[in-house]
């Protein structure tokens, strides 16, 4: 294949990914919007001016920009572990692996479908949290580079888990378990320099603080940490998971018999 | 001429031990309609499943077109359509996206391969439905699809794994129709069926699997000359009451029914005419007559069956 062609196969999948979820944008796009306005009113409005600030902002202020990563994560992550998973249970995976279309343009084209649906409900969520929050963006650069590389990154992490999912069990367990617990003690609502030396220094190894410091600094300018160390996390993890993630289709792991 | 398929020593062992291919070896030449039988589980699936870049080797080369399927397996998935046994699209999917988008996977331009898609989803009688679902579709519909899916982007080499399964006779006889004319005009295919009818029909070549052996692989004509018996069975205008004499072990009679004549000869000292000279004599008077069993089906099962002694 050319290059032309290959951006032909690129964009196919690209918009085959994004049509697949905009066609039912009211389970993919409203449901999260919906969730995060409620956290917006319960824990911004009511509890928050019990709380008082968080970092020099108004905890409602705090909490924007963690919810807002919180949705972009969750839902790149789902759309490309439910995407990929279908397509193994249709079959229709297939299409895909008959054809010329090398492996890294199947992840790309996956990959940025995740992201677009990412920043999708993650735009959604930021217009909502406007009725609630006076948005001001310290830095538009990192702010979007960061929502990017964090969106890649678990759009990734969804495509592992689809490609060694074996049923819809499978593809539930990681976000139940494993992301949603992450995400709530990443700091979402809450900075780590509230907790006690020994939680804090096990806050460290949970890579989603990173990214919702790395985003807070980018909104607020507020973060736990500095900005590189969350640059530097998130792309190490996009680098160890592309990787594999590329090893996994050349080998066929869970879609080549 | 060219070699569409060279598969040399290919062996499929999968992670339950199983071995499906033991090692066959397979050419199929350009241009032609080649038929691959089997029983379930011979291995014909794996064939065409590793051809297709579906299911990993353990041991062997594949060359499409003369394109390795190792070294150069972009150019050699570029030859191949393949239309596999179950459906495998995506249902939720409307029948035009479901081409123009497999046309992208090859790296064919959207408007490109809807002007391909019209023509396809004619020919195959489905453009009605081209904005349906795929799943609205009924199953001999669905097949058509996987066809018309398949030649998007227009194939040297067309592999389908049993297309006419579970469909009705006119549209089995419409898709033999339209594949005799893809054949026709230079398209190489390799067909697994198992009626066996449509492979003598369709099929110049042949190729039978056997518990992951390649047990045959010849002309069909060479492959049916070798029947030395022939069984016909006549419909008898009248009752006999008794079976017609005959003195020689060459030819055997029997009546199924009353009216229902068998009549076994062998082909080198018979002939269908002195089978009808020898009724005539005998005042058997006939009123139609058929095979007894599709003659590539009997040859089918004595090879099978030699295979296992």
């Amino acid at each position: 294949m050319n290059i032309q062609q290959k951006w032909v196969a690129y964009y196919t999948i690209l918009v085959k990914e994004v049509l697949r979820f905009a066609r039912i944008w009211v389970q993919t796009i409203v449901p999260p919007v919906i969730t995060t306005a409620l956290y917006f009113v319960i824990f911004g409005n009511l509890i928050g001016p019990q709380i008082g600030q968080m970092s020099g902002h108004a905890y409602m202020d705090f909490i924007v920009p963690g919810l807002i990563m919180m949705a972009v994560i969750t839902n790149s992550y789902a759309n490309v572990v439910s995407s990929f998973y279908g397509s193994k249970f249709q079959g229709n995976i297939a299409e895909m692996l008959v054809s010329p279309t090398p492996n890294w343009i199947i992840l790309a084209g996956f990959v940025s479908g995740g992201v677009a649906r990412g920043l999708a409900v993650g735009l959604a969520v930021t217009l909502v949290s406007l009725l609630f929050s006076d948005l001001n963006v310290e830095h538009v650069f990192i702010t979007f580079t960061i929502v990017l590389l964090t969106s890649t990154l678990f759009s990734l992490a969804g495509l592992i888990n689809g490609v060694y999912a074996t049923s819809f069990d499978d593809i539930t367990i990681v976000p139940t378990f494993v992301l949603t617990p992450l995400t709530y003690l990443g700091g979402v609502f809450y900075s780590i320099t509230m907790l006690s030396p020994f939680w804090q220094k096990l806050s460290l190894l949970n890579p989603i603080l990173y990214m919702v410091n790395g985003f807070r600094y980018g909104i607020l300018g507020a973060s736990d940490m500095t900005i590189w160390l969350s640059y530097g996390v998130v792309s190490g993890f996009i680098l160890l998971l592309g990787g594999f993630s590329l090893y996994l289709l050349h080998k066929g792991i869970g879609i080549r018999s | 001429m060219t070699t569409a398929l060279d598969i040399q020593g290919l062996r499929k062992t999968y992670d339950n031990g199983f071995t499906a291919l033991k090692g066959i070896d397979l050419r199929v030449e350009q241009g032609d309609f080649f038929a691959l039988l089997g029983a379930n589980g011979a291995g014909k699936s794996t064939t065409i499943g590793i051809v297709s870049s579906l299911v990993n080797k353990t041991a062997g080369k594949v060359s499409i077109f003369g394109y390795d399927l190792d070294n150069q397996r972009e150019q050699a998935k570029a030859q191949i359509g393949l239309v596999p046994q179950e459906f495998n699209f995506n249902i939720f999917e409307p029948v035009v996206e479901i081409l123009v988008n497999q046309g992208g996977y090859y790296g064919i331009p959207r408007a490109t391969a809807f002007a391909r898609a019209e023509i396809l989803l004619k020919q195959l009688g489905l453009w009605e439905k081209a904005r349906e679902q795929a799943r609205n579709l009924s199953g001999g519909m669905k097949r058509r699809l996987m066809i018309a899916r398949s030649l998007i982007h227009q194939p040297r080499l067309l592999i389908l794994d049993e297309p006419t399964a579970g469909v009705d006779i006119e549209i089995r006889r419409s898709m033999w129709e339209f594949l005799r004319k893809l054949n026709a005009e230079g398209t190489t295919i390799i067909l697994t069926t198992h009626y066996l009818e449509e492979a003598e029909s369709l099929c110049r070549n042949i190729g039978i699997i056997d518990r992951g052996d390649l047990i045959e692989n010849t002309g069909m004509k060479k492959l049916l000359n070798r029947l030395d018996t022939e069984c016909y069975l006549f419909d008898l205008a009248e009752p006999l009451a008794e079976l017609p004499h005959t003195s020689s072990n060459l030819c055997h009679c029997s009546l199924q029914d009353p009216t229902t004549l068998e009549v076994a000869f062998h082909k080198e000292h018979y002939s269908l005419n002195q089978v009808f000279d020898f009724l005539n004599k005998q005042g058997v008077q006939v009123h139609s007559m058929r095979n007894k069993t599709n003659r590539l089906e009997q040859l089918f099962m004595e090879l099978v069956e030699n295979n296992k002694q």
